[in-house]
């Protein structure tokens, strides 16, 4: 259980003026600027959807695929604290601080994305909240598990600010708040896939199941170790660290195990339902169905193997392939799956998609700052560090 | 190293504690509800519409909404579809010549587009902060715009593509049609009804207004028959009757009194459906048609309304947060359990190492 064999978490150091913040900061202005006409004028003037597709890619890709990106904290918490793998713990806080920044930014695109925000404390409201909308249960558990994520997260900021007796006292309590850091994306993740529910027949019976709160869980579930392979290689490229092979090797292994239940549900339950010929239909759904259903399985062809786990270029590979297995079932159902009739179409506007790209951009700036700033990433031998700056 | 046995007790654990809970929690399915008995409704008759929008006008009038355009001209209201500020439209089936009217090859047919006030309703369970509601008695579902935060989740939950929202203002609303409830304490029912020339849009009781349309599908296509116009009798009653103390809501809500407007007509060929009889448990407004439902613009829709599948779900994992609690218990013992060395150790390096 003891982790003195794992580096400490330390600063990276390093400038925080580089191209990659400069752009970030180009991005982030440029949002600002379509939210500033987005508040003035209305949600449809700088917006494609329309009542056929009241939910753009402000719903669809901000929040429900955002916050299932933002799952690798929680499912590498559950495995080092439920299931009691010590070995993974130096990938808890870096997949932490993504997940924070995940779900915050989620949270506060959904502020965007309201047409009438002023009334949002309604949600919150006991004369005015409805226990019977998937909604509201998402909106609960997500402002909640915000909040839990920054208390779990705490502790780095305390330790730079050298508030050590604080973060004493808050880690005798911090079980307590990593339970519920592991309950509560559960119960959201799933709900998000039961929102398809109540549209009943307008989504397309590949993307229509009463399974969905399962699916959407084990896919979350595999998305957030799918993003912890994606973010450790691509960190340690950017910062030129040591690829952290010993921990994503069996990690990988993990995934590919919640992978495997994921497929097997999902199929199993086309078949029960009889809705699998619609995949053989000529048809854009099916076209994106198998397009779907190819990111989720190709990931087992590459790295089904133990020496092919070895290879981190086919981890990379694999993790982005499930990424965007997870995004696409979630635009499927949500976008591409749903149609309720009458001449709608949808298409993101320019402004939409510069609103989306602003949001991960505040991500990105913000954990190049923190990483380099406070005690998040596993430190390595200090020539390298030096190296860095 | 015992962590891999721990692993297999954890999953096995947690497992055990949700299958449980699953199994333990009592049954929450939650059948699809009916309409409640005093339903108000509207029955529109598509065989009887002339097409003539003097529904769509007075909609306009009685909810206080602007012109819609799509001529070049902007000379009147011409809206294509419903949308955040027009609550009812009369559409048009056509095909081919257009010979005949209710005549599905070369002919022309008319439908009616506005809310069908659900017996249960999707955007009423959908909505995460009760500004769609369903009254009790008259069962029309109703919008709340102090409530309301603009989520439009239930533009996407009502099958029927009612709801619509303002997507030009910032400060946009969800407009749609609530039966012309505002004005009922003025004895006015909803002013589609109430313009009608021909009785095409009927309203009354749902109850009644479902034996009405039985009545019409038994009639022989072509005989002279008499049709109501404006309201059905039995509503009128029924609501003037009120409460037995004679106080109360129900009393101010008698319809005003209106003279008896019924006509002498053929009757259509009616297809033998009854629109929204059983449709998603049955709705509040029920139309007849001689053309194809699916033709004109109403869904094929199960039995069972969608609201009661979600909800099931919903409460199956959640009711009374008993499984979530449970879950949490079992989470907490076992975080209890792993988390406090490992932090306190690796913490405190880092803290000797730092800057």
């Amino acid at each position: 259980m003891a982790n003195n064999h794992h580096a400490a978490p330390a600063p990276l150091g390093g400038r925080l003026v580089n191209i990659i913040t400069l752009s970030c900061g180009l991005l982030i202005a440029l949002m600002l600027a379509i939210l500033m006409v987005r508040f003035l004028f209305g949600l449809g003037a700088v917006t494609n959807i329309n009542d056929g597709y009241p939910w753009g890619i402000w719903v669809v890709v901000d929040v429900v695929i955002g916050s299932a990106f933002a799952c690798g904290g929680f499912a590498v918490a559950m495995l080092v604290y439920i299931f009691n793998r010590g070995e993974y713990h130096p990938l808890v806080r870096p997949a932490l601080l993504a997940s924070l920044f995940g779900y915050t930014l989620a949270g506060a695109g959904v502020m965007f994305d309201l047409g009438r925000w002023w009334n949002v404390w309604n949600m919150f409201w006991p004369g005015s909240i409805n226990p019977n909308s998937v909604m509201f249960e998402v909106a609960v558990c997500i402002t909640l598990y915000i909040i839990v994520m920054w208390i779990e997260f705490s502790p780095t900021f305390l330790e730079q600010m050298g508030r050590h007796d604080t973060r004493k006292k808050l880690n005798k309590a911090m079980f307590f708040f990593i339970a519920l850091g592991t309950v509560l994306p559960m119960m959201h993740q799933s709900s998000l896939g039961t929102l398809l529910v109540v549209m009943g027949s307008q989504v397309h019976p590949l993307w229509q199941t009463p399974v969905l709160p399962l699916l959407y869980l084990l896919s979350a579930i595999t998305m957030g170790y799918a993003v912890v392979l994606f973010e450790s290689c691509l960190a340690s490229s950017a910062e030129r660290r040591r690829i952290e092979m010993h921990m994503l090797t069996p990690l990988a292994k993990v995934m590919l195990g919640f992978l495997a239940a994921f497929i097997a549900v999902r199929l199993g339950d086309l078949v029960v339902r009889g809705a699998l010929p619609l995949a053989f239909a000529p048809s854009v759904q099916a076209l994106m169905f198998w397009l779907e259903m190819a990111c989720f399985i190709v990931p087992l062809i590459l790295i089904g193997a133990e020496t092919n786990r070895r290879n981190p270029a086919r981890l990379f590979l694999a993790g982005v392939l499930l990424m965007l297995a997870g995004a696409l079932m979630r635009v499927n159902g949500f976008l591409i799956g749903y149609e309720t009739g009458g001449d709608f179409n949808y298409f993101p506007s320019l402004a939409e998609v510069l609103v989306t790209a602003g949001m991960f951009s505040v991500e990105v700036l913000a954990y190049i700052i923190i990483t380099r700033r406070f005690p998040v990433l596993p430190r390595e031998d200090v020539q390298a560090a030096y190296q860095r700056s | 190293m015992g962590t891999r046995r721990e692993f297999l007790k954890g999953v096995l654990a947690s497992g055990a504690a949700a299958t449980a809970c699953v199994a333990s929690t009592p049954v929450l399915a939650r059948d699809t509800r009916p309409r409640p008995p005093e339903a108000l409704g509207l029955l529109y008759d598509a065989t009887l519409c002339v097409g003539c929008k003097a529904c769509v006008a007075a909609c306009k009038e009685a909810n206080d909404n602007p012109a819609e355009f799509s001529t070049v001209d902007h000379l009147w209201d011409t809206p294509l579809d419903t949308s955040g500020y027009t609550f009812n439209l009369i559409k048009m089936y056509r095909n081919g010549t257009m010979a005949a009217k209710d005549q599905e090859t070369n002919g022309f047919a008319f439908m009616k587009t506005s809310c069908m006030h659900c017996g249960d309703p999707s955007c009423v369970s959908a909505c995460p902060v009760s500004a769609m509601t369903k009254d009790p008695v008259t069962g029309v579902v109703g919008y709340n715009p102090d409530k309301c935060i603009g989520c439009r989740y239930c533009v996407a939950a009502c099958p029927f593509g009612i709801p619509k929202y303002q997507y030009d203002s910032p400060t946009g609303r969800i407009g749609k049609c609530e039966l012309c409830r505002h004005r009922h304490k003025d004895g006015h029912y909803s002013a589609c009804a109430e313009v009608c020339p021909t009785g095409a849009t009927l309203f009354g009781r749902t109850e009644d207004l479902l034996s009405e349309a039985k009545l019409r599908l038994a009639m022989k296509p072509g005989e002279l028959n008499r049709f109501p116009r404006g309201h059905l009798r039995p509503a009128q009653e029924k609501m003037l009757r009120g409460k037995e103390d004679g106080k109360g809501e129900r009393k101010r809500r008698g319809w005003r009194d209106e003279p008896d407007q019924s006509y002498e007509t053929p009757a259509g060929t009616y297809l033998q459906h009854v629109y929204g009889e059983k449709e998603y448990g049955g709705t509040q407004v029920l139309k007849l048609s001689a053309v194809n439902f699916e033709k004109v613009g109403m869904p094929n829709l199960p039995p069972d309304a969608a609201a009661a599948m979600s909800e099931t779900i919903q409460h199956t994992l959640y009711g009374n947060l008993i499984m979530p609690f449970a879950v949490l218990g079992a989470m907490t013992y076992f975080a209890k359990r792993n988390v406090k060395p490992d932090d306190e150790s690796s913490d405190m390096e880092g803290k000797d190492h730092g800057q």
